[in-house]
């Protein structure tokens, strides 16, 4: 009889590189961060050795910070409202197209991605600034400037653009599934073109455009370097404040102790979310 | 008058021609069939006349109105695809009163005229089922059911019973018949079944490769197809190709009295003859006289392979109860020189 033992070891074998990878760098880091949440911090002493609660009091009662994380909150979910409203269309026109087309925008769509994320966003603040193109623009028609840089309008901007692949490509993955014949089916019933998009087309995107949202908004959340250049040194983020508390402040317990905060907010938003979308794929798709 | 009517129509992909000047006129209530091998363009041309598909040129008219560029949802017409197209987020019961929602029926009404249907197709108890939780033959059912609730004045079905068992699709033809007789719907319906398009057509439509090749009602179809193509692919045929020689076909040395007034004496000919159609008779006493081969006993019919000098001939004969000759043993065929057909050119095997 063969030995079972070696048969039962090989998975892990198997598995065990990767497992060794993340947690040295994902959970080893993320426990340190946890602890460091909670050791006491005086500001000419810097990190004693002493165990408290009073960050996270301190962070949940102080106006100041709930301000960001609601500003954290509303961008997010704005960008990924944006990014549905503008992503899904733009999926369906791009899986309407003949070939030669299609890889073209496709490769326009991910553009963004393939650019450096300083390089973008300077890009935006060239064109947003208070001499930039966009108000040259309205200069020139005798508009009177605009003030868009450093405001949240310019970081919903700037995330939008690099986080509609996100919300196209999975929806355009679900539109390829669809048969073609189904909305012609709808129509021959009668249905106009924006009734069968509405009635027969959406609904069966949905579950891609579900997917998409998760990815966005947790990207958005947590999204650094656009708020960091787009939002100016007032208009701050959950990241970009955790980089003040660590870098400016040097008050690392209370930085850790944000981050924990963030962190465990977008980790139960998702989760919320992704229970919704795997309801709903359940009863549309089985 | 002529209810839908396509005037040299044509459908080109790029530059491959689906479907090659074609010219229909059809009755208001005929029930018309397209019959034709796989990939002749039985789909475009039905796709073409519910406005999925624009033709390349042509013109189409419904009722005396020009419809060729019309949308397919201004067209009302009933169509069941091929490839059945349920809307697979819907319940049954939502697929089919889909259409009656999109003609603002009345809730009650609809929720009646759904269970009619699902009624009608067999499917009552699977009215709360999706369509993935569906066997083929039910999804095809429901396709049906769909096109046939908004009681279109035109149904196209796209091959809409191929996936069903005999008995089924037996019941199903009757009541796709009894509907277009009852309300006198107009119905153009694809298949590949001939048998299918024979029973329940009051004309047939052959299609090759684009074009169309015959159009007539079943038992002239049967009787005098126009080639041998549509001899071999509606019903069995015997397909001989010889030599006119004004008043038979000489096939290889032996000249089989025939009539084919159109022929010059000397013009290549292919001959067919149904199974059916010849009679065995004791060795000696008929036209030609073979051997059997082999025998096969179809329960309401035997069939016979029989060589003779001519070639191998299928032969049918009701059973009527007493055994027939054995395999080896010798035979003779007769038949009336009436049932020969002649058709001109020779024939390309089928
Ligand atoms: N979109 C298209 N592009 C190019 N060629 C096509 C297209 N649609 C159909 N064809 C071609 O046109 C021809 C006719 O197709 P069609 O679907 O009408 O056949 P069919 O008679 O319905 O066959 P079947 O019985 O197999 O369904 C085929 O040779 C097919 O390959
Ligand atoms: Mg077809």
């Amino acid at each position: 009889m063969i030995s079972r033992s070696p048969t039962i070891s090989i998975p892990w074998l198997l598995a065990g590189p990767g497992a060794l990878f993340f947690a040295g760098l994902v959970l080893l880091p993320l426990a340190l961060t946890l602890i460091l949440s909670f050791h006491a911090y005086d500001h000419s002493t810097g990190i004693q050795n002493t165990f408290t609660l009073s960050h996270y009091i301190a962070v949940v009662t102080d106006d100041y910070y709930l301000e960001i994380f609601w500003r954290t909150l509303r961008i997010a979910a704005l960008t990924t409202l944006l990014c549905a409203v503008i992503g899904v269309p733009e999926a369906y026109i791009l899986s309407r197209m003949k070939d030669p087309w299609r890889s073209v925008f496709l490769l326009v769509i991910i553009g963004p991605l393939l650019v450096s994320v300083v390089v973008r966003t300077f890009g935006w603040s060239m064109l947003l600034g208070s001499q930039g193109l966009v108000n040259q623009a309205l200069q020139l028609f005798g508009f009177p400037s605009v003030r868009i840089l450093y405001t949240e309008t310019a970081i919903v901007i700037a995330l939008v653009h690099v986080m509609l692949p996100f919300m196209v490509i999975p929806v355009w993955t679900a539109l390829q599934k669809l048969d073609p014949m189904v909305e012609a089916a709808a129509w021959t019933l009668g249905a106009s073109h924006f009734t069968a998009l509405r009635r027969v087309v959406m609904p069966q995107v949905t579950l891609g455009m579900l997917s998409g949202s998760l990815i966005v908004f947790g990207l958005s959340a947590s999204a650094f370097a656009v708020p960091a250049l787009l939002g100016g040194r007032r208009l701050k983020m959950a990241a970009t404040l955790v980089y003040d508390e660590y870098l400016q402040e040097l008050n690392w317990p209370l930085g850790a102790t944000i981050a924990i905060i963030v962190l465990v907010a977008n980790l139960c938003i998702m989760l919320a979310y992704n229970r919704m979308v795997e309801a709903r794929a359940r009863r549309t798709l089985g | 008058m002529a209810f839908l009517t396509l005037e040299r129509v044509s459908k080109e992909f790029g530059t491959f021609t689906a479907v090659r000047d074609v010219d229909l006129t059809i009755e208001k209530g005929e029930f018309v069939s397209l019959l034709g091998p796989s990939g002749c363009g039985k789909t475009t041309t039905l796709q073409m006349i519910a406005g999925l598909l624009e033709p390349t040129h042509g013109r189409i008219s419904l009722d005396g109105r020009d419809i060729t560029r019309e949308k397919p949802n201004r067209r009302g017409l009933g169509v069941v695809f091929q490839s059945y197209a349920l809307f697979p987020h819907m319940t049954v019961a939502q697929n089919v009163a889909f259409g009656l929602e999109m003609r603002r029926v009345p809730q009650a009404e609809r929720t009646e005229r759904v269970r009619e249907a699902l009624s009608l197709v067999q499917l009552s108890s699977f009215a709360d089922r999706y369509p993935r939780q569906l066997s083929g033959g039910q999804r095809q059912r429901v396709a049906i059911a769909r096109a046939l609730v908004i009681a279109p004045p035109v149904l196209l079905l796209d091959e809409p019973l191929s996936n069903l068992d005999a008995k089924l699709r037996e019941e199903m033809q009757f009541e796709l018949r009894r509907i277009q007789r009852k309300v006198g719907t107009t119905t153009i319906m694809v298949t590949h079944d001939q048998a299918e398009a024979l029973s329940i057509s009051d004309r047939v439509v052959v299609m090759e490769n684009g074009k169309m090749t015959q159009v007539d009602a079943p038992y002239r179809l049967y009787e005098q197809p126009s080639n041998a193509f549509i001899s071999s692919f509606v019903g069995k045929t015997n397909l001989l190709s010889g030599t006119w020689r004004g008043n038979g076909a000489q096939i290889g040395n032996v000249v089989l009295e025939a009539s084919a007034p159109d022929i010059a004496p000397g013009a290549p000919i292919t001959l067919s003859i149904r199974p059916e159609k010849i009679l065995l008779r004791d060795a000696g006493s008929g036209r030609l006289d073979g051997r059997v081969l082999s025998r096969f006993f179809l329960g309401s019919q035997w069939l016979f392979t029989v060589e003779t000098p001519v070639g191998t001939m299928t032969v049918s004969i009701p059973n009527q109860g007493n055994e027939p000759p054995t395999e080896g043993s010798p035979v003779s065929l007769d038949w009336s020189p009436a049932n020969l057909r002649i058709m001109a050119g020779t024939a390309t095997a089928a």
